[in-house]
This record gives C-alpha cells, sequence and structure tokens, in this order.
C-alpha cells in the first residue's frame, strides 16, 4: 500500500487530533447530557419513572403542552402559507425589511418574549383593566401561553417556505391562472405540492420549539400547578423541589421528542436536500 | 418588441408593484400577514419601548445601569462571548471532520449536532447541572483541583456552549463542500505545507462563514434563559444573567425596571442582526 497521501488530505496525526478532541467536545457537551437525563429517570427503576409521567400533574402539563402546540402550529402555518406567498410571488418596495420583521422573534430573548404580552394584557398592561372588568384572563393562563409560544416560534414556518417559494419562482402559477384556475385551485394544486416537504420541515421544527418553550412560557404562566404548568415548566417545579426522578422522567419524555425530531428532520433531508439543515 | 419597451417605461415609472402580477391573492396574504405581525410581534414589542419611556431619564439609567444590571449585562455578553468563541473552535473542527473525514457513526454524529435545536431548554438545563455539578460525572473530574463549574459563571458558559453549537457548524459545512479542492491542490503543487494551505488559503475562505455563524451563536446565547438558571447558581452581582432579572423585577412588579433591561437587551439584538446583516454582504462581495 502506498504511503503518499493526497495532497489535499490531512496527515493521519492531524485527522487523529481533530477527532479525538471533535469527540470529547461532543460527548461532554451533547451526548453525555443525553445519558445524564435517561440515567437519573431511571435511577430508582422503571416504575417509579412511569408513576412520574402518569400522575395528575404531569398529565395535566402534557395535555396543556399538546394544546399549545395544536394551536401554535396550525397558526403559524397559517400565516407561514400567506407570508411567504405574499413575499415570493409579487414584487414590492422594502421586501427585505418585510423578511427581517418577521425573523426578529428570534433576535428577541424568550423572556423579552414574555414580557411584551404581560405588559400588553397583564394587570398592570395596556389592556389589564378593561379585560380584569370582562372577567378574561391572558397573562397566568392559558391564552397568554398560546400567545408567548406563538411568538417564539414564529418564523419558523414561513422562513423555511420563502426560500423555496422564491426559488420555485411564479411561472406554473401563472399558467394555471391563465388556464382559468382560481386563486385558492392554483395554490392547492400547483404550489402546494411543490412546498410539501419545506412547510413539513418548518412544521416539525416549529412543533419542536412550542412544546420544548420555557423561557417565554414562565413569564407569562403564573406556575399554577394543574392549571398553566405546561412540561418544561412542570419539569422545573419537580426538580426545585429535589424530586429528581420526576423532573428527569419527565425530561425524558421531552427527550425522546427531541429525538423522534432529529429522526423525522433527518428523513426529510434525505427526501428533499434543499432544505436547507442547521436553522434553528 | 413592444413588450420589452413598454416594460421599460413601466420600470422607469418605478410603481409601487412594478409588474401587475397575474397570480391573485396579494391583498389578501400581504393583509393576513401585516396583521398578524403587527398584533403578535410589532405591537407587544412596542409595549416595551412605551413602558420604558414612562420614566424620566435620570430613572431609565438608574434602572438600565446600576450595579446589578451591570454585573448581569457583563456575565450574560461575556459568557455568550466565551461561549461563541468556544464553538467557532470546535465549530470549525467539527464542520471540517463531518466534510472531509470518514469515520464510524457518522450519520448519528451529524444528526446530533442539531440535537440544541430540538430539546428543551430546560431539559438541557437540568441536566447540564447535574453532569457539571461537583458530584455529578463531569463535575467530578475537576472537582479534586478545586474547580468549580455548576453553580459559577464556569457553568453559564457551558450551557451557553451547548445553546449555540450547531450554529457554527452548520453554516460552515455548505462552504467547506464548495471549497474547490483544486485550489489546494494547486498550492500544494506550488511546494506550499499543508500548514501553509489551511492557513492562507483555506481559512480566509471560511472567514465571512466563520465569522456569521460565531455571531449567530453569540447572539442566541445573549437572550438564553431555560439552559442558564438551571447551572448559573443565580447569585446577585455574582451569576445572576441579564434575562433572569427581568423575572425577577417582573416578580416584584417593577415592570418599568424589566421593561428598561429588556430594552438595553433588544437594542442588543438588533445591533447583532444589523452586524450579521454587514457580515453576510460583506462575504457576499467577498464571493462575487
Amino acid at each position: 500500500m502506498s504511503r503518499l497521501r493526497h495532497p489535499t488530505e490531512d496527515p493521519v496525526w492531524a485527522k487523529a487530533i481533530i477527532l479525538g478532541l471533535v469527540g470529547l467536545f461532543l460527548v461532554g457537551v451533547l451526548i453525555l447530557p443525553m445519558v445524564t437525563v435517561f440515567f437519573e429517570a431511571l435511577r430508582k427503576g422503571l416504575p417509579a419513572a412511569l408513576e412520574s409521567i402518569q400522575n395528575e400533574d404531569a398529565r395535566a402539563a402534557i395535555k396543556l403542552t399538546l394544546i399549545t402546540a395544536a394551536i401554535t402550529v396550525p397558526f403559524n402555518v397559517v400565516f407561514g402559507l400567506c407570508a411567504s406567498w405574499a413575499i415570493a410571488k409579487y414584487e414590492f418596495p422594502l421586501k427585505p425589511f418585510l423578511i427581517t420583521l418577521i425573523d426578529l422573534p428570534f433576535s428577541v430573548s424568550p423572556v423579552v418574549a414574555g414580557l411584551i404580552y404581560v405588559l400588553v394584557f397583564g394587570a398592570q398592561g395596556w389592556f389589564g383593566p378593561w379585560l380584569l372588568d370582562h372577567d378574561i384572563k391572558i397573562i397566568f393562563a392559558i391564552p397568554g401561553i398560546v400567545l408567548a409560544t406563538i411568538f417564539v416560534t414564529f418564523p419558523f414556518v414561513a422562513r423555511e417556505l420563502i426560500p423555496l417559494m422564491q426559488e420555485q419562482g411564479v411561472d406554473e402559477e401563472e399558467a394555471a391562472v391563465s388556464m382559468g384556475a382560481s386563486g385558492l385551485r392554483t395554490f392547492w394544486s400547483v404550489t402546494a405540492p411543490n412546498v410539501r416537504w419545506g412547510l413539513l420541515y418548518g412544521v416539525l421544527l416549529c412543533n419542536a420549539r412550542a412544546m420544548g418553550e420555557f423561557g417565554a412560557v414562565s413569564v407569562v404562566s403564573g406556575h399554577i400547578r394543574g392549571l398553566t404548568n405546561t412540561m418544561p415548566l412542570h419539569v422545573e417545579i419537580l426538580y426545585n423541589e429535589y424530586d429528581f426522578v420526576g423532573a428527569f422522567a419527565v425530561a425524558g419524555l421531552l427527550c425522546f421528542l427531541a429525538i423522534v425530531t432529529l429522526v423525522l428532520k433527518a428523513l426529510l433531508e434525505l427526501v428533499q436536500p434543499q432544505s436547507r439543515p442547521g436553522r434553528h | 418588441m413592444t413588450a420589452t419597451v413598454t416594460s421599460e417605461i413601466v420600470a422607469a415609472r418605478r410603481p409601487l408593484v412594478r409588474r401587475r402580477s397575474a397570480i391573485p391573492g396579494f391583498a389578501v396574504t400581504m393583509g393576513v400577514t401585516l396583521t398578524i405581525l403587527s398584533l403578535i410581534v410589532l405591537i407587544p414589542l412596542a409595549a416595551v419601548a412605551l413602558k420604558a419611556s414612562e420614566q424620566t431619564f435620570p430613572e431609565f439609567l438608574h434602572a438600565a445601569f446600576n450595579e446589578r444590571a451591570l454585573t448581569a449585562y457583563r456575565l450574560s455578553f461575556g459568557a455568550a462571548l466565551i461561549a461563541a468563541v468556544i464553538n467557532g473552535v470546535f465549530g470549525v473542527l467539527t464542520a471540517w471532520a463531518l466534510v472531509r473525514y470518514q469515520f464510524p457513526f457518522k450519520s448519528l454524529v451529524n444528526g446530533i449536532i442539531d440535537l440544541p435545536f430540538a430539546l428543551p431548554t430546560a431539559v438541557a438545563g437540568i441536566a447540564l447541572a447535574t453532569l457539571y455539578a461537583p458530584n455529578g460525572w463531569i463535575g467530578a473530574l475537576f472537582a479534586p483541583a478545586g474547580i468549580k463549574i455548576a453553580y459559577t459563571p464556569l457553568g453559564v458558559v457551558i450551557a451557553l456552549t451547548f445553546i449555540g453549537l450547531p450554529f457554527v457548524v452548520r453554516t460552515l459545512e455548505p462552504v467547506m463542500r464548495d471549497l474547490a479542492s483544486d485550489v489546494e491542490e494547486a498550492a500544494a503543487s506550488l511546494g506550499a505545507s499543508r500548514f501553509d494551505t489551511i492557513l492562507r488559503v483555506i481559512l480566509p475562505a471560511l472567514g465571512p462563514a466563520w465569522l456569521t455563524g460565531i455571531a449567530l451563536a453569540f447572539a442566541r446565547a445573549v437572550g438564553e434563559y431555560g439552559s442558564v438558571i438551571f447551572i448559573a447558581g443565580n447569585m446577585p452581582y455574582k451569576s445572576e444573567i441579564a434575562p433572569l432579572l427581568i423575572t425577577i423585577e417582573l416578580e416584584q412588579y417593577d415592570y418599568a425596571g424589566a421593561a428598561t433591561i429588556a430594552v438595553v437587551m433588544l437594542a442588543v439584538s438588533f445591533l447583532m442582526l444589523f452586524v450579521i446583516n454587514a457580515i453576510q454582504a460583506w462575504a457576499r462581495r467577498l464571493g462575487q
């Protein structure tokens, strides 16, 4: 075997050092934390862990998390479809500025995302007195949790669809319209099939973030056990009460959700390689 | 011919919607987009600025830059910067390994890089706190040397490194893949050592993407809350991050104070957006 290496290949010792460093780094920062979650959850055996995710408070938290995601994801799908249609299919001034505004929630700290709704709907906020008079609760109640979750997941679907629709142009849609198809018909039979994988990709990431959001939801939730606790908030309460098995059991469930998300994401990237990986 | 002339005249006049599109639905979709954007994002964000402006200017300055707030910014921005630099170093190595090397479980490693995007931050927080605590698997390795990681600013850096990890790797990967290996071959055939080739040919080509990744990781880390509060220790003047200070002031019903710190953080976020856009514009110019 030839000992000569190709000039664009790194020497073996360099490869070994780089792979070693990368391995150590990923084990310390990504892999061991995940192992910790399952190890701590099972510390007192499987029955104890299962009990912690089946008791009443845990069930209420799981239910609230599912409700939140079930409202947030369709809302962001509708917004994402409208925004990407308007941005990709027409020319208008200040387009890059509009895209920046849609991306804005990603640059805002989750805590600030929660705070803004407290300032608008809280007891001291703009609509606080009016809401109080009409006995409508938004902050420290489910509507606030949903609003804060919509804010932090706002750009996911739109930023996935905008580049995809821009890339596909308007020729097919114009052809459909010139043959007499209505706008909705054109969307359903021409545009939707073209963007479906990108849409699914956005939905997947949006859903993962909606179920896992902590900071924004923690500010608006009020932490009422069994009522306004989502799964991540339930994890926090159990952890702070030193119920580590309980905290890590619920965390394990969320970790499982993350793994499922990553697997589906990898599959979607196989189906549609242009879905750019690594967008949060 | 006539059509081109007409379209040139139309273009010269620069109307609001340059080419009347044949596709219907602009008014509806744009209307929905702007309405939702205003109701969910823009108006509530304006509430923060309005709340902060209810104070007199000296009050605002005190709320924004008192000693406790300053130490919180220092920790948030300092730790975010250190974490972004750590991710810059390990991110470039990880991306290089993923693009250039073959090794076992490569696709698994590739998939797990995105874990910080998918794992809820609170889960990451309690896992890292347990792992790096003095009696945790990794914390116990450092405890005999007197190094405490969890519940100190060092723990904050660890959590922010976790949260920013995918940004550098994922912005570098496509650029590395497009890197023409013939330039490397040319450098090598002209007698450059591998080290010289990396230093003078590869790294400069990666520069803009690398900086973008680091800036994105920094921007994400500055506002991070969930993964940090469990490992930070949260001692005032010591290990308290700026977002935590906002929640503390909210709990004390000091809405103006909370809004003030939020305004400072938003200002930094917008500055980061501007910087990231500038880096990307620079990268595009370099690429042409």
